[in-house]
């Protein structure tokens, strides 16, 4: 059999990682900022944003090489990017290939937008939201962020 | 271990359950000695005579013993202790907390870190749940809680106490009506979660509009701190305020709630109607704390 190289690539191939495709448009970097990949992080990332897509009009795509990322990990980005697909990455070849859930909640992952909150103290309280229907909700204040998710990551 | 932090964690039977507990207690079915030898600690960082009285009179009642923490000058609070801290050694003084804290999620940080059962008695602007146990009791002397029409009026955007009884409400499928002025309208997220709940609400900006349809009326302060002026604070202040012959408009049966103090928003005329039941409520309060220590304690 022969392996079929990866069409339509505008970057270069991986041979071990995570593909994330299909990400909302304009959301790459923020799905980084989730993941808690940044510049001083080891990973080698590629990321092309506004690609044309037939299934979402305009797309993101983010490759991380040799970063398998974890079933919480991935969670996280429905947040952002609720088509988001993940496909894991062997030999070249996708090897597994999964949609993003809604997590339930969030750990250590936003921080509490209102000046109030217990959490924007310097008690030894991790930030914590519950995930609900038209947002995230904070489980110390009850604040509900239910837009712009993007702009409150710790 | 049993806290009581906010009233979204509390299912309807959990608050049946208080109601009726604090019910049998009001008609003097209780165990005078029930807390007897047991320990209140009452942690008020924040001044609040009267929550902190009556649940000082709740205890005393159940045969126990409160310890105040005494002023936050005078704590160990003043060196820069955390509340994480100083709740995890106070947990070895007391049965039970009683939490009054000026940030919002002190009372739900101190549940995490306490070794006995937590009472949040307000935090910050957020949840005061003895406010809404007492808020409904006082509805349900009146009439039964289920599919009430219930009118929140005053400033619903910043006031939490009525963004925490229209949720508890919605366990009993109430319709609310909000009435507010221009800029102090039910914040949106609190609509689209009573609208989870299956809780509808319909917006009015004037009681006249609305007030011959419902059968409670929840009155709230509007504060002059939200106005650019006092004569714009004024104005609405005086279309806000409750008269006797607006009162006269309503339903026989329809009751006037306050959470007091009240100001100006309800004329003392007012009182002497039998629709007037803020004092009551207002009494209601040690019954309902009493249900609440005998529930975490018991
Ligand atoms: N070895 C690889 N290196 C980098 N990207 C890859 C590799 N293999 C597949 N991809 C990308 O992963 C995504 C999913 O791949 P695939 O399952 O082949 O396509 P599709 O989901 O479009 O049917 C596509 O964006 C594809 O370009
Ligand atoms: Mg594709
Ligand atoms: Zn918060």
């Amino acid at each position: 059999m022969t392996r079929r190289g990866p069409q339509g690539l505008l970057i270069s191939p991986i041979r071990h990682g995570t593909v994330i495709d299909h990400i909302t448009a304009g959301q790459a970097l923020n799905v980084l900022r989730i993941l808690g990949i940044t510049g001083t992080t080891a990973e080698e990332v590629s990321v092309a944003t506004n690609v044309a897509s037939g299934r979402v009009g305009r797309k993101d795509i983010v490759k991380i090489e040799n970063r398998e990322l974890r079933k919480e990990e991935v969670d996280r980005i429905a947040l952002l990017a609720p088509s988001a697909t993940i496909n894991i990455i062997r030999e070249f070849e996708v090897i597994e290939k999964k949609g993003v859930e809604h997590p339930r909640e969030l750990l250590g992952v936003v921080r509490c937008p209102n000046p109030g909150c217990i959490t924007n103290t310097a008690e030894p309280a991790r930030s914590r939201f519950i995930v609900v229907s038209n947002g995230l909700r904070c489980h110390y204040c009850d604040w509900l962020i239910s837009k712009e998710i993007a702009e409150h990551i710790l | 271990m049993r806290h009581i932090i906010s009233v979204r964690d509390l299912e309807r039977r959990e608050i049946d359950g208080l109601l009726d507990r604090a019910g049998e207690i009001e008609a003097r079915r209780f165990d005078p000695d029930l807390l007897a030898g047991r320990i209140l600690g009452l942690f008020f960082f924040e001044p609040s005579t009267r929550t902190r009285m009556s649940f000082e009179s709740a205890m005393a009642r159940l045969g126990g013993v409160s310890l105040s923490m005494g002023s936050v000058e005078a704590s160990s609070v003043a060196k820069g202790e955390t509340l994480a801290d100083t709740i995890r050694v106070v947990s070895g003084y007391v049965d039970a907390i009683v939490l009054r804290h000026p940030r919002e999620g002190a009372a739900r940080l101190a549940s995490e870190f306490a070794s006995v059962p937590v009472i949040n008695a307000g935090d910050g602007a957020g949840q005061h749940p003895s406010q809404t146990l007492l808020d409904l009791y006082t509805i349900r002397q009146s009439m039964p809680l289920d599919g009430l029409r219930v009118g929140l009026l005053g400033d619903l955007r910043y006031g939490r106490t009525t963004h925490s009884l229209a949720i508890a409400l919605s366990l009993y499928k109430a319709e609310i009506a909000a009435i507010a002025p221009k800029g102090l309208e039910l914040p949106s997220g609190i609509i689209h979660e009573l609208a989870g709940r299956g809780t509808v609400v319909s917006e009015y900006t004037a009681v006249e509009e609305v007030i011959d349809d419902l059968d409670v009326l929840y009155v709230t302060r509007i504060q002059r701190e939200r106005f650019p002026d006092v004569a714009s604070y004024l104005d609405v202040a005086s279309s806000y305020r409750i008269t006797p012959d607006l009162v006269r408009c309503a339903q026989p049966h329809m009751i006037v709630l306050h959470p007091l103090p009240r100001m100006d928003e309800i004329d003392p005329g007012v009182d002497a109607l039998p629709n007037a039941k803020y004092f009551e409520q207002a009494h209601h309060g040690v019954s309902v704390r009493m249900a609440m220590l005998s529930e975490v304690m018991g």
